[in-house]
């Protein structure tokens, strides 16, 4: 009988260990008392507006400006971290140089830097008398204290995504695929985009898709550089705290419902793409 | 073109590109690496150095300094034993078994991580604040919660609340359920399965988890500045204070909190390259006993 229950098949759910019930109770206990009920908090005080004050709340100039500039400097921070973070994790896995393991650690950077640390120091090397900002003001570039600012955070921030979801799919891909299609006359370029890059077009996915949803609700390293003028550079994160500094309660619950709603679909995608990523790779090996 | 044709001798050369290429790529990636990472991380340094080492140390001998960093080490010693003690027991249940639901939890304990670390802020203020559900009750007896310690605290745990979770649960179920399953076949108790079958295989994700959850719970900024009513002396935080300083243009000393901040974050990358190496051999360990293990297919067979 004891052989038997060791080799019981997965679908039958035997719960041989111990500690189930304490484990899942405390977890879901601890999830509601922390994420859960304090998130319902800002359904149920948006309820208490009318549609109208939601509505305006949401849809006021200001407010609809700071969604665009969040949303679209968050699109093109994510493009440009897929494209330089598959690069990165090409040259980390397929080649050796020099230093190498430093600028693997390095790229976590930007998850262990704080956002303030961040953004003090993009301020400082990107203002007109900074390291990088002196060179670049007399040809009439500005970096800091406007949008270009906002795309500068966001990068850095969004930076180790890509890097991180790229990084073991590569590792993973098969040689002998590539030697195959070498072997079959493809160019070096047809090879990549043919067999190499449609193996990693689910992780590429997933870590643009991480980056974006982490710009979105970025603050911390943005508010230093923006420059924060209404209607031009000021993203919604700080629309938010700005009502609450006046005091505007329902406003900044309206808005941050808005956000949350915004997290809710990121979130719902990047497990789609995921579980993408996990059929694909499970039916290639 | 030539190139290719030429260096057929190089093993890696049918899946390889010619040297040139790789030079190119390798540049351009070290050149981004160097203008977003290293630059930045440069800067803080040699900002906090520029008016030499004295002007360094004065910055940490203001009051408001020093409250600001035993402020974040006391958040921090609350915030991390708490999330740990959630993550192992979340990584329990959803790695050790199989229930209905599954995948909707797994989901919800990486919700803080897609969640605006504003909004964060802002659900405590809904709950606790003046104008939230507790608020008068909380006022009426006269607790601070919110523009207080615990406010920072409750914005602190949202924040790193997925962390421990989230290295635990993939590689416990990697691990699956064989050498808990011996253990209790051979008589151990369920702490004991715990402790000696379970936590060795799991000590180097552990410590991954704990690493980043305590860098992060110290440098939270968005989440713990709505909460915390920037109460000099009182209520700010590490990355709180860089930001007055900041604001007032003490660049040096703002520079100098910050990298302290810094540091913190070099050696979280220094530990957990280590921690990254220790888990791979010691992957590749349990991988080389495979065969012996009694859950190995070819013992079945």
């Amino acid at each position: 009988m004891r052989s038997l229950t060791l080799f019981t098949p997965r679908h039958q759910p035997a719960r041989v260990l111990p500690g189930f019930q304490i484990t899942l109770g405390f977890t879901i206990a601890y999830l509601s008392l922390i994420v859960l009920i304090p998130l319902s908090a800002l359904v149920f005080k948006t309820l208490n507006l009318t549609w109208e004050q939601f509505w305006q709340a949401v849809t006021a100039p200001r407010v609809v400006a700071s969604y665009k500039l969040t949303i679209g400097a968050s699109f093109i921070a994510a493009l440009v971290n897929a494209f330089f973070g598959l690069l990165l994790a090409w040259v980390l896995v397929r080649y050796q140089f020099f230093g190498k393991k430093i600028v693997d650690a390095l790229v976590d950077l930007p998850f262990a830097l704080p956002t303030a640390v961040a953004g003090i120091s993009l301020t400082a090397l990107l203002a007109g008398n900074g390291w990088v900002g002196q060179y670049l003001e007399p040809l009439g570039i500005q970096l800091a204290f406007n949008r270009n600012g906002v795309l500068i955070a966001l990068i850095f921030i969004g930076l180790p995504f890509v890097v991180r979801t790229v990084q073991p799919i590569l590792e993973d891909v098969e040689k002998e695929l590539e030697e195959a299609a070498t072997c079959l006359g493809a160019t070096r370029w047809q090879t990549f985009s043919r067999v190499i890059f449609p193996a990693l077009a689910p992780a590429l996915l997933t870590g643009f898709a991480m980056a974006f949803a982490r710009a979105i609700g970025e603050y911390g390293s943005v508010i230093f550089i923006a420059g924060n003028m209404p209607m031009v550079s000021e993203i919604t994160p700080l629309i938010i705290i700005s009502k609450l500094e006046q005091y505007d309660y329902a406003g900044a619950t309206a808005v941050a419902l808005v956000m949350l709603c915004a997290s809710f679909v990121m979130l719902l995608l990047i497990n789609g793409l995921q579980a993408w990523q996990r059929a694909r790779s499970g039916a290639s090996s | 073109m030539s190139v290719q044709h030429t260096t057929p001798t190089h093993a890696l050369n049918s899946t390889g590109e010619p040297v040139w290429q790789r030079r190119t790529l390798i540049g351009i990636a070290l050149l981004f690496v160097f203008l977003f990472l290293i630059l930045p991380l440069a800067a803080v340094f040699t900002e906090a150095l520029r008016k030499g080492f004295e002007a360094f140390l004065d910055a940490f001998k203001e009051p408001d300094a020093w409250s600001a960093i035993k402020l974040t080490l006391l958040i921090t010693a609350i915030a991390v034993p708490l999330n740990l003690v959630f993550g192992v027991s979340a990584a329990w249940a959803i790695a050790k078994f199989e229930f209905r639901g599954k995948a909707v939890l797994t989901t919800l304990v990486d919700l803080p991580f897609s969640v605006s670390p504003v909004v964060a802020g802002l659900i405590y203020v809904l709950v606790f604040g003046a104008q939230g559900w507790f608020g008068p009750w909380l006022q009426a007896n006269d607790i601070k919660i919110i523009f207080a310690v615990p406010g920072i605290v409750l914005a602190t745990v949202f924040v790193t609340f997925p962390f421990i979770a989230r290295e635990l649960i993939p590689l416990m179920q990697a691990q699956g359920n064989e050498e808990e399953q011996a253990a209790m076949v051979l008589g151990a108790s369920g702490w004991q399965i715990f402790w000696r079958v379970t936590l060795p295989n799991i000590k180097w994700g552990l410590l991954y988890g704990v690493i980043l959850c305590n860098a992060r719970a110290m440098g939270e900024f968005g989440a713990v500045s709505v909460v915390s009513g920037h109460i000099r002396g009182q209520t700010n935080t590490m990355p709180l204070h860089v930001e007055i300083l900041y604001n007032e243009y003490q660049s040096v000393a703002a520079f100098a909190v910050a990298s302290l901040l810094a540091l913190l974050a070099l050696v979280t990358l220094v530990i957990k390259s280590v921690v990254e190496w220790k888990q791979q051999r010691l992957m590749a360990e349990l991988a080389a006993l495979s065969p012996e293990r009694p859950s190995a297919p070819k013992l079945a067979i």
